[in-house]
């Protein structure tokens, strides 16, 4: 036995030598010092690895089936559609992996949903933490553009008409427009070419550039330290030994912690893959079961309920101004609603970082951004109507005040002070 | 750049010169990589003129033909839509089709060489779906009470009427395009080509 460990020992020393095996193993996991008093919001980070495992591994198997082509094979259906349609009934567990891979994306976008409202509620976006909260919105644009190439390769109704529809936001930028949805498209309509190169960003370009960020945010993340619910610096005490008195090794607390939150996460994962795959078409929506007609515009388009809230502020600009059409200021406010989340560190003032401590101010500025946050995805499934673009008009507004008014309110704000230490119950 | 001892300037001088043909180089090869995405040649042939007949499409009818893939639409109005056309010219944002979504044959009221055939491309000004035809006029419609009939675009919800003409306060800027189109004989309409005859 003491001669096997030997053999072990000798064998770490001979890699330690040539790569930096153990201490990476301690930087990273068996000593890093983790603030002892993460809560369930905790989990979402490390669940959205494990969808980002899940997606590469499913979408591995998917492209050994499926044919990004749209010429319509002998019985007048496209390649690609066909392809799906054979993934999901003749090759061995395909609906799984498939279902599985459409599911993940749902998945990944609540879990990242849920983590990024988690850095809202506890500050963590707050100095010395904007480059990981840059990182992780640049990783969410990329997951949406990464989505989105997705989404068009079953080239099914939705797929190609929400394809059109995200291609043509770009013809609204003055001048360049038209010429750059031409490149994107690389044909005059959306067609084979397209359909091509989304399935190259989504399978290679797209992929290596998240895997990339994931990197960059969690270095970032660890060379400052995690923050924690209650917004306090735990690097500020520590022991004889540099060890943080309220840091615990993420190596094995916060691994073990985390297996409960993934067990518990592949229970609803599984409930919904096994009984509901379609999620009653908020996953995968009903049109897209019929094959991409480019002559004919479902009577019902909606995006998936991750893009319905930017999607409907973008319908929500019905006005033109300055001269230029109310097209563009609508693609404009859209990618203003996703961008300005990355200014947070720099818009909040507030002297404390956590919602545990601030005040009424922000607590109803904060509601009020969910609840209009909400109402727009709501609104963004439904078809526009007249009532309904002016309270997508009233959300809108709500929803980008929380963040320009943000430097005046959480600076008068009323706040409590922060304790010295990590609070525990 | 200062020069002191401790910084050999003529080697300096080799390391920026170098870097920036180097640079050029670098961004000279994006060129081709950027190009290459652009429509290839085959794309470009693609679409060649489309033939119509449009013997049998009734008044109040609606067809719909493929040119270079996009929906070309033509409608054959009636009499009581084309009289309703000037009525809402207040409702629109470009009644006149001032902007050049038409060829200079079809800019007038009707927006069409023949009065009653409308020739119009299926795509909405906005982001490019295809409206749907909302032929039924008045609250039949679910559009509104003084609906005069038009179409309806299901992604953003810009209204257009029989013309082609887009609503004021809508997120579409412009009319649908007319395409270039001609007449080869009475009910034969030849859609991307206008050669004078």
């Amino acid at each position: 036995m003491s001669k096997m460990n030997a053999i072990l020992q000798g064998t770490l020393s001979w890699v330690d030598e040539r790569f930096p095996l153990t201490t990476l193993w301690k930087d990273h996991l068996a000593e890093y010092y983790a603030p002892k008093n993460f809560n369930f919001w905790y989990f979402f980070g490390s669940l959205a690895m494990l969808v980002l495992v899940i997606q590469i591994v499913t979408g591995i198997l998917l492209t050994m089936h499926f044919k990004p082509d749209a010429s319509l094979n002998a019985s007048g259906v496209p390649v690609a559609f066909a392809s799906v349609e054979y993934i999901m009934r003749d090759v061995p567990w395909g609906w799984l992996i498939r279902y599985m891979h459409s599911t993940g994306a749902s998945a990944f976008f609540a879990v990242v949903y849920l983590h990024m409202f988690r850095g809202m509620l506890y500050g963590s976006y707050r100095k010395p933490r904007e480059l990981i909260w840059i990182f992780g919105m640049i990783i969410f644009l990329a997951l949406m553009a990464e989505a989105f190439f997705g989404y068009l390769l079953p080239w099914g109704q939705m797929s190609f008409w929400g394809a059109q529809v995200i291609v043509n936001l770009f013809s609204a930028i003055p001048f360049i427009g038209p010429d750059l949805s031409l490149w994107l498209r690389g044909d005059y309509v959306v067609g084979d070419a397209t359909l091509n190169r989304f399935f190259a960003f989504h399978v290679i370009a797209v992929p290596m550039v998240l895997l990339g960020l994931v990197a960059a945010h969690l270095i970032a993340l660890h060379e400052v330290g995690s923050n924690n619910p209650d917004g306090v610096e735990i690097k500020k005490k520590k022991d004889a030994n540099g060890v943080p008195l309220d840091g615990i090794p993420f190596h094995p607390y916060y691994t073990v912690k985390d297996i409960v939150g993934v067990v518990v996460f592949l229970m609803v994962f599984s409930v919904i893959l096994f009984f509901m795959p379609e999620f009653g078409g908020y996953f995968l929506e009903y049109n897209n079961f019929f094959p991409a007609d480019p002559l004919v515009t479902p009577l019902h388009i909606a995006p998936v309920w991750y893009f319905t809230p930017y999607y409907s502020i973008l319908r929500a600009v019905t006005y033109p101004l300055f001269g230029i059409d109310a097209k563009f200021w609508g693609v404009v406010a859209m990618g203003a609603s996703t961008l300005i989340i990355a200014l947070l560190p720099w818009l909040d003032r507030s002297p404390v970082k956590s919602i545990r401590y601030r005040g009424p101010l922000y607590k109803g500025f904060l509601t009020a951004f969910i609840a209009s946050f909400l109402i727009l995805g709501y609104l963004g499934m439904l078809g526009p109507t007249p009532v309904r673009t002016i309270v997508a008009q009233i959300c809108s507004v709500i929803y980008f005040a929380f963040f320009l008014l943000m430097p005046i309110y959480s600076s008068l704000d009323k706040c409590q002070p922060e304790p010295d230490r990590v609070t525990s119950k | 750049m200062s020069c002191d001892d401790k910084v050999d300037c003529g080697r300096r001088r080799l390391l920026v010169a170098t870097a920036a043909a180097g640079g050029v180089a670098g961004v000279a090869v994006a060129v081709p990589f950027v190009a290459s995405m652009l429509p290839s040649e085959r794309a470009k042939a693609a679409g060649a003129p489309v033939e119509v007949d449009i013997s049998k499409l009734a008044p109040g009818e609606m067809m719909t033909v493929e040119w270079r893939g996009k929906p070309v639409w033509v409608i054959n109005r009636t009499k009581e839509q084309l009289e309703s056309l000037p009525k809402i010219d207040g409702q629109l944002a470009d009644p006149k089709s001032a902007k050049n979504m038409q060829p200079d044959y079809a800019r007038n009221e009707t927006r069409s060489i023949k009065p009653n055939i409308l020739v119009a491309v299926g795509i909405c000004t906005h982001l490019g779906c295809s409206p749907s035809e909302k032929f039924k006029t008045g609250t039949e419609s679910g559009i509104a009470a003084d609906w005069p009939g038009g179409f309806f675009c299901p992604c953003h919800g810009s209204t257009f009427d029989l013309a082609g003409r887009v609503y004021k306060g809508k997120p579409a800027p412009d009319n649908l395009e007319i395409p270039p189109h001609m007449y080869l004989g009475d009910a034969k309409i030849l859609i991307g080509e206008d050669k004078k005859a």
